[in-house]
């Protein structure tokens, strides 16, 4: 992009600068990058609140690590998949704190950019297209997932929950859970223009069942085959499986391994599709 | 950009065939066509519905339109969105800034959406601060901001990336009369500069004052179109005589008056009497010994051509 002028102090009374843009260089560089463009916004609004971010992002991981791993894990004595109790709901709690985070931001804070701050149609009018701003919103989300994940594992450490350098992998395998929460999420909440009432439903009827069928404090097999299907589809226990396998090496077949991914990735990519579209659809209707 | 990449601006900066916005079966904009030249103020008048922000819209790209042809800088701007909008300043009716964040970092993010880099927002929010007289309100949070200086910040965003056609929906309603003065003069110094004026409004004053040539829409069509006072000569007579005998009394008056005019309007409080010579006219009126309870004569205004081409008033 060719170095736009700017006016000096003296012509700024009497005149704004105009001509000294390439819009075309512009119009370029937004085809390419717009998304990340998109995607800046959250830090900048986010920084001044960064401590009250991270506080409730951590203060539930160090709550549950307390609670469940020692507190629960000293009336588990027995092994659960041949490791401690703590060692064995340390991975799903990173997994789960991540996951709901992602459904969370995918409702409220979605709808809310349509229909109170109105930044999405803000954003709308400048050179990034309808799906930019949804890949950007995601992006951002996929950064925060990946703090969150990050800072979770960081103070899993005190509490010994990892058995290996592989478990910092729980991370990368949390965000993926929370985006197949978010990605989906997101697509509804932007085709929604009243209240949002049925956010409290969704919470209840999908995001809390697909929690506690997810095999975070016990492995999913114990409960009657008719109610593990509620498991089988919800991200977090995908979500959770991976994330034992990579921390404590939790005997697994390598198909098995294979099919969560897959399960995880094309709930991003169908939510990523459908977020599109109702982005597009919101922004030019 | 290449000359070549804008060969098409010597002729319009925009333009429309046959544009038309259906939602079912309801024409929104109901096949409008208009060209406006580089470094024009142009202007779409017309009462609350009439198609002008569904028009707005489709210029620049964040609403589909139905049918018809549109052109942006020689773009199509529904398949060009970025490279349409790189080069356009869009200020929406409703103010859609961030309440949350400080006068100043809404221009930065908002630059931002662009891609400009951090060396060059940084002087230029401070520069469009002070185009808009809000440096003293660079910190303020926007919610703490009054209506006038939203509107002005909303402006001042719009600037924020040169843009060669700045699109104004109705850049002053909720505004007080200094304001919008004030308002008025900074679009002067831009259209002063070369920047093309696209404005919506419903207030004929507005449209006056702002634009070399206009559009009057009414029902998604335009009724007519023209400068202020070629539109004025055409549909209206020089002055106006504006009459009231109380509102009963208003409707009865009316035949008797006929014959002074050469048109009569008879609003619910008050008849109004065209004329070259509003003087005379008035004279004639209290010869006849019609004495009306309140007169005045003025120069007739974009309003007479609205209320001559629609038989309404442009705000109800
Ligand atoms: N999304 C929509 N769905 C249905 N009708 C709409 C929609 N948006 C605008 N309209 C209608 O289209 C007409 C023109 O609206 P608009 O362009 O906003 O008018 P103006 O800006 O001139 O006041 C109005 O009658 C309005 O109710
Ligand atoms: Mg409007």
């Amino acid at each position: 992009m060719a170095e736009p002028t700017t006016a000096t102090a003296s012509e700024v009374a009497t005149v704004v600068g105009t001509g000294g843009v390439d819009h075309a260089a512009l119009a370029a560089r937004s085809r390419v990058w717009g998304a990340l463009h998109v995607a800046q916004r959250q830090w900048v609004n986010e920084i001044p609140f960064i401590h009250i971010v991270l506080l409730t992002a951590l203060g539930n991981p160090i709550i549950y690590l307390a609670a469940m791993g020692i507190g629960l894990g000293a009336l588990v004595t027995s092994q659960v998949a041949g490791v401690p109790y703590l060692i064995f709901v340390a991975p799903a709690l990173l997994v789960s704190t991540v996951a709901t985070s992602g459904a969370g931001w995918g409702t409220w804070p979605i709808m809310g950019g349509f229909k109170w701050e109105k930044n999405y149609f803000a954003a709308s009018a400048t050179s990034v297209t309808p799906g930019q701003i949804a890949l950007g919103e995601t992006i951002g989300m996929t950064a925060r997932l990946i703090l969150q994940g990050a800072a979770f594992w960081v103070l899993g450490l005190p509490f010994n929950a990892w058995h290996s350098p592989w478990s910092v992998l729980t991370v990368p395998i949390a965000m993926l859970a929370g985006l197949a929460f978010f990605a989906p999420l997101a697509a509804y909440s932007a085709t929604i223009e009243d209240e949002g009432i049925q956010f409290n439903l969704i919470n209840r009827i999908i995001v809390m069942p697909m929690f506690l069928f997810a095999g975070t404090f016990f492995p999913l097999d114990v409960m009657p085959i008719y109610l593990q299907w509620i498991g089988w589809i919800s991200p977090m226990w995908h979500g959770t499986q991976l994330a034992r396998v990579a921390a404590f090496g939790m005997a697994y077949p390598l198909e098995g391994v294979v099919a969560h991914l897959l399960v995880l990735v094309a709930y991003v990519a169908v939510g990523l599709v459908l977020m599109r579209r109702n982005f597009f659809r919101r922004l030019t209707k | 950009m290449s000359e070549a990449g804008f060969r098409l601006l010597d002729v319009s900066v925009i333009h429309a065939s046959e544009l038309r916005k259906n939602y079912g079966d309801f024409a929104a904009v109901d096949g409008i066509s208009f060209d406006v030249a580089p470094g024009e103020s142009f202007g779409l008048l017309g009462p609350n519905g009439a198609g002008k922000s569904t028009t707005m819209r489709m210029i620049g790209g964040t609403l589909l339109r139905t049918s018809g042809t549109l052109e942006v800088l020689g773009l199509d701007p529904e398949t060009r969105g970025p490279e349409v909008r790189a080069s356009l300043g869009v200020v929406p009716q409703s103010d859609n800034l961030d309440e949350e964040l400080r006068a100043r970092d809404n221009l930065i993010v908002y630059g931002r959406y662009f891609g400009l880099p951090l060396s060059y927002l940084k002087p230029k929010a401070d520069e469009l601060l002070e185009f808009a007289q809000l440096t003293e309100k660079a910190n303020a949070k926007v919610n703490s901001l009054s209506g006038g200086m939203k509107r002005r910040l909303t402006i001042a965003r719009g600037l924020v990336n040169e843009p060669r056609v700045l699109l104004l929906d109705e850049p002053t309603t909720g505004l007080d009369p200094q304001a919008r003065h004030i308002l008025w003069d900074r679009l002067f110094r831009l259209k002063e500069q070369g920047v093309t004026l696209v404005v919506t409004t419903h207030f004929m004053d507005e449209a006056e004052q702002l634009c070399d040539r206009l559009v009057v829409m009414d029902h998604g069509q335009i009724v007519a179109e023209g400068s202020p006072s070629s539109l004025i000569k055409q549909y209206s007579s020089r002055e106006v005589a504006e009459v009231r005998f109380g509102s009963e009394r208003n409707a009865a008056m009316v035949d008797e008056l006929r014959d002074l005019a050469g048109r009569i309007e008879v609003l619910p409080d008050r008849i109004l009497m065209y004329a070259d010579d509003g003087e005379g006219l008035l004279e004639e009126v209290h010869r006849r010994g019609l004495n009306p309870v309140t007169s005045l004569v003025r120069r007739s205004s974009l309003e007479d051509v609205f209320l001559r081409l629609t038989g309404r008033s442009l705000i109800d």
